[in-house]
């Protein structure tokens, strides 16, 4: 049998990535003020523990995480608290933020040590130093990392995967990462297979990128354990099961979690920063974030510390170009449309694309014809038609037989439907509600 | 002042694929066949399309308005639903009877349900079986004979050459003697003339392929159909399952049971091509609306069509079965998508 490296269904949205794929990444300078979110990850809020006046340091704890299943967060530059409050959050609503003026110095708390060698560290030193940078997963989810790098005894995992498919269109921060710092991120690997004892490491990249493929593989030509796995380009190959699925033929388990097939999967992002956590204690403060679309003067690549306004960001691309109409956190597939540009960056942020005009343009929903386009790309093999219908119609128990809670909102149905209908829309309600029922019912 | 930017649901970008968009290349996948059949058959042809596809547009937006729906009666659905009634009637019918078709086919096979998307059975075939079987006289008489030298030219005694112009029709004469030899005895010269019968419709593959034969306006020419149903295939509007395992299943029972010698001695090429099995199993079994979305399912729903079909036309008292099987199998298709759901991935 011939070997696809993928996974059944999928879809293939313009790429788009063209504007940026060839820019280095740029620095963005640091704003004059900067928001941190206390809630950036999957898990229980951070606790602050400055108060409105205090001075603080570059990387200094500001907010101490809560529990096992929590970060901290860290102040992304030096200067001075001016608010801990509400403030408007990228993933809607409102939420406890902490807000810094910038004293331009931008003096750390303490000096970054040399890098340490990896070896002489043991396991729980190095989880420590993940827990403490404030590390959670890049690639948007925004799971703690150091939760995920321990699973319980009963689940061996014998796979690590870095995920650098980048399947989102107009998205590149990924791409660019593994184009200029691709030791890092093999180093950050390598830390991440030692925690767990893995022997086995795959970099699942698309074959859109051969420049990322061909610098990662040079890389780890000499290094047996890891190797680089081009994958077929499809949307969502980047997504977690359907990615172990076209690396390793291993199918996650319908409510399961990828440990339970003996695997875990990283963002490159993830792993550049757990490299740069462990060796030399540099917690997460900045991250990569394509800044792109028809709304966007100048795109670019950037870096920019997590808390930066997406206004800033967008003026240091030379702003927005007179048809702009929306504004999203994150690729066009699943991103988050945006209120307001006074958002700031969090840790989970790949991208800012912002529309014009005629992509904002919204198309009337139209009756479903049954084309079943939506069942032939759901990459879950569900009927999202059907599933959506009974959300509709209020059927939530119905929809939920027939897999509601195994979508993974990849939003391939809501793309390709003819009728324009939001199906993954529905899904995600018909979720919200179940959850709100299950939660009653307890 | 803030900047203000539109809100929506992800994803933010969607394929440029729309409803009309389908529906007018299916509409234009049916062109080929209806010039083929102008030829075939005169301009008259033209004005019976013509008629159909005016009715069906006027039937939906006087329908839309009265139930105060937004008016979407040229979306192109209503387009292919009267193009079809009248590719289903023969040429020779008198104007009025697509224009009935049309209007039934529109008003009791769809509006009545809640117009496009929720309508149980393909709308020209209801406007099909309302003519069949209300006006069963100007349905199967098949008036006019084309071109010289083609199957409906020949002549056989005891053998209605009026209403038995279309192959199959005379196939199924034939075959109702042959099979019976033995009440036939005192009959020596009409069982030669079915013998011969019986092999000049087996040779008459170019006939029915080109569609020198009689029968209904667009269900003749195999090769201008095929040729739409190309199209829509290469655009991905049609799948080829459906197609696939009716006609497939069609032509095994033809081989199986179609033969006058006994088990495996039919001749499936002639029962493919003849009738409207290629209209039927390409253009209107593949109606979205109508037909599963499953996989597992589009395979049962193509193969029960070509069993039903078998069934109608080998033994059951009508020549043709194709309208039929699918309009019966139009019904089972909310069951058969309930039970051949997909595997989950990761499911059991």
């Amino acid at each position: 049998m011939f070997k696809t490296n993928s996974f059944r269904g999928g879809t293939h949205p313009p790429e788009d990535k063209s504007r940026t794929e060839h820019l280095p990444i740029e620095n963005v300078p640091i704003p004059e003020k900067i928001l941190i979110p206390l809630q950036q990850h999957i898990g229980a809020p951070a606790e602050p523990v400055v108060e409105k006046g205090a001075g603080v340091k570059t990387g200094q704890v500001i907010a101490k995480s809560n529990g096992f299943i929590s970060i901290p967060a860290h102040a992304t530059c030096s200067g001075t608290v001016t608010a801990v409050d509400l403030f408007t959050h990228p993933l809607g609503n409102r939420m406890l933020a902490i807000e810094i003026e910038n004293d331009g110095k931008d003096e750390w708390e303490q000096k970054q040590s040399r890098a340490l060698s990896i070896r002489s560290l043991k396991k729980d030193e190095m989880l420590k130093r993940i827990q403490e940078a404030g590390i959670a997963g890049m690639g948007g989810a925004a799971f703690p990392t150091h939760v995920k790098l321990s699973p319980p005894e009963d689940k061996p995992v014998d796979i690590i995967l870095l995920n650098g498919a980048e399947c989102e269109p107009c998205l590149t921060a990924d791409h660019r990462l593994m184009l200029e710092q691709p030791d890092l991120i093999i180093q950050g690997m390598r830390i991440m297979m030692k925690i767990l004892g893995v022997k086995t490491g795959i970099i699942g990249i698309e074959r859109n990128k051969p420049d990322a493929i061909d610098t990662i593989t040079e890389r780890v030509r000499k290094v047996k354990s890891i190797r680089v796995l081009p994958l077929k380009v499809k949307y969502p190959q980047g997504a977690e099961k359907q990615l172990i699925k076209a690396a390793t033929g291993r199918e996650v388990p319908c409510g399961g979690l990828p440990m339970d097939v003996g695997c875990l999967v990283h963002n490159v992002g993830t792993a550049l920063a757990v490299a740069e956590a462990v060796s030399v204690k540099k917690p997460l403060i900045e991250r990569i974030v394509t800044v792109t679309g028809n709304g966007i003067a100048k795109p670019k690549n950037c870096r920019v510390r997590i808390g930066t306004s997406f206004r800033h960001i967008i003026e240091f691309c030379g702003g927005y170009t007179a048809n702009a109409s929306k504004l999203i956190s994150g690729g066009p597939m699943m991103g988050i449309a945006q209120v307001t540009d006074a958002v700031p960056v969090i840790k989970g942020t790949s991208g800012i694309l912002v529309l014009d005009r005629k992509q904002a343009f919204l198309r009337k929903e139209n009756p479903c014809i049954g084309c079943a386009r939506c069942v032939d790309v759901c990459p879950m093999n569900l009927v999202p038609n059907r599933i959506a219908a009974f959300v509709e119609y209020q059927k939530i128990d119905k929809a939920r037989r027939l897999g509601l809670i195994d979508c993974i909102e990849c939003g391939s149905c809501s793309y390709i439907c003819p009728a324009k209908r939001n199906l993954v829309h529905y899904i995600k309600l018909g979720k919200a509600v179940w959850n709100k029922t299950q939660k009653k019912a307890q | 002042m803030d900047r203000s930017f539109y809100i929506s649901p992800s994803p933010h970008i969607k394929d440029s694929d729309s409803i009309p968009h389908i529906m007018y290349w299916v509409v234009g996948a049916l062109i080929p066949a209806g010039i083929g059949s102008v030829v075939i058959f005169g301009s008259r042809v033209l004005w019976i399309i013509a008629i159909a596809v005016v009715v069906s547009i006027m039937t939906e937006w006087i329908c839309q308005l009265i139930l105060k729906r937004p008016v979407r009666a040229l979306d192109g659905s209503a387009i292919i639903t009267g193009i079809l009634v009248a590719y289903n009637v023969p040429a020779e019918v008198s104007w009025w009877i697509p224009a009935v078709g049309a209007f039934v086919g529109i008003t009791l096979g769809k509006m009545v349900f809640g117009g496009l998307g929720y309508n149980p059975m393909n709308p020209a075939l209801i406007g099909r079986a309302f003519l069949t079987a209300s006006w069963p006289l100007q349905m199967t008489v098949f008036q006019t004979l084309p071109a010289n030298g083609t199957l409906s030219g020949i002549d056989l005694e005891g053998i209605d050459a009026i209403s038995s112009a279309t192959p199959l029709n005379m196939f199924s004469q034939v075959r109702e003697i042959l099979l019976n030899v033995s009440q036939y005895s005192d009959r020596i010269d009409l069982i030669t003339q079915a013998q011969v019968v019986e092999t000049r419709l087996y040779d008459s593959t170019m006939n029915l392929l080109l569609g020198k034969i009689g029968g209904c306006i667009g269900e003749t020419s195999v090769v201008l159909l095929l040729f739409g149903a190309a199209i829509l295939m290469y655009k991905r509007i049609i799948g080829w399952k459906i197609p696939f395992f009716f006609v497939g299943t069609v032509a095994f029972f033809a081989w199986l049971f179609g033969g006058t010698r006994g088990i495996g001695t039919g001749n499936p090429l002639f029962h493919v091509l003849s009738g409207g099995l290629i209209l039927g199993a390409f253009f209107m079994a593949t109606d979205m609306v109508t037909s599963p979305v499953t996989f597992r399912g589009r395979i049962f729903f193509g193969i029960g069509c070509g069993v039903l079909t078998s069934v109608i036309r080998l033994w059951g008292g009508y020549p043709e079965g194709v309208s039929y099987s699918i309009l019966l199998m139009n019904l089972a298709t909310p069951l058969i998508d309930r039970v051949t759901l997909p595997k989950k991935f990761g499911g059991k």
